[in-house]
């Protein structure tokens, strides 16, 4: 069954959220969603061009209240 | 594996560009790219064991960087090896000056390499120089 994760990089500088998101896919199943909450605009513009590059599922960025959600599913 | 292997070298001792050369080394690697480092001159006392001095900052960017939750340039390099497969390689000509022995150093440090092989190494490869 397909979890879906949050992953709290709020408050940490680029690349801290990306790390975070890794070690996080790490130890997630093929087909599980992960949301990447992050303060940093940066990383909300890198983590997408990462899981495009890489060849996960990018899903979608909504941004609230100063916190960017990056929506991903691992596909591998 | 994408085309052009990525080689860092670190000579310097400042806090900005060790935390750049993080940034690419641990970037590169999780995005699937090869990538070697190889640390020498002054960045490489900072991954002797127990060092715990702080890398000083050039200008008003790593000044800032310090008062930030900025993940720190040791994590990355670390995280590199761990998450992205990178290499990171001490030069052994620095290891010599400083008298430090490779179990004095960081473990996920390669061991020693000198110039010749990490040159040769490096010929089908970018290089980045920090």
């Amino acid at each position: 069954m397909a979890e879906k994760k949050i992953v709290d990089g709020r408050g940490s500088f680029c690349p801290g959220p990306l790390m975070e998101l890794i070690v996080a896919l790490k130890s997630s199943q093929i087909g599980d969603v992960l949301e990447v909450l992050s303060t940093d605009k940066g990383s909300a513009n890198d983590i997408p061009e990462w899981i495009n590059k890489v060849g996960h599922e990018y899903i979608s960025t909504t941004e609230a209240d100063g916190v960017w959600h990056i929506t991903m599913r691992k596909t591998k | 594996m994408s085309a052009s292997k990525i080689c860092v070298v670190v000579v310097s001792g400042s806090l900005e560009r060790l935390q750049m050369a993080a940034m690419v080394a641990s970037v590169g690697a999780v995005s699937g790219q090869e990538v070697m480092v190889f640390l020498s001159m002054n960045a490489l006392p900072y991954f002797v064991k127990g060092n715990t001095s702080k890398a000083p900052h050039e200008g008003e960017m790593g000044r800032l960087m310090a008062t930030k939750k900025v993940p720190e340039f040791k994590t990355l390099f670390e995280q590199a090896v761990e998450l992205g497969d990178a290499k990171i390689y001490p030069c052994s000509m620095a290891m010599d000056i400083l008298g430090v022995e490779q179990d004095g150093l960081e473990n996920y440090l390669q061991k020693a390499t000198g110039l010749t092989k990490f040159l040769h190494d490096a010929q089908d490869g970018q290089v980045w120089t920090f």
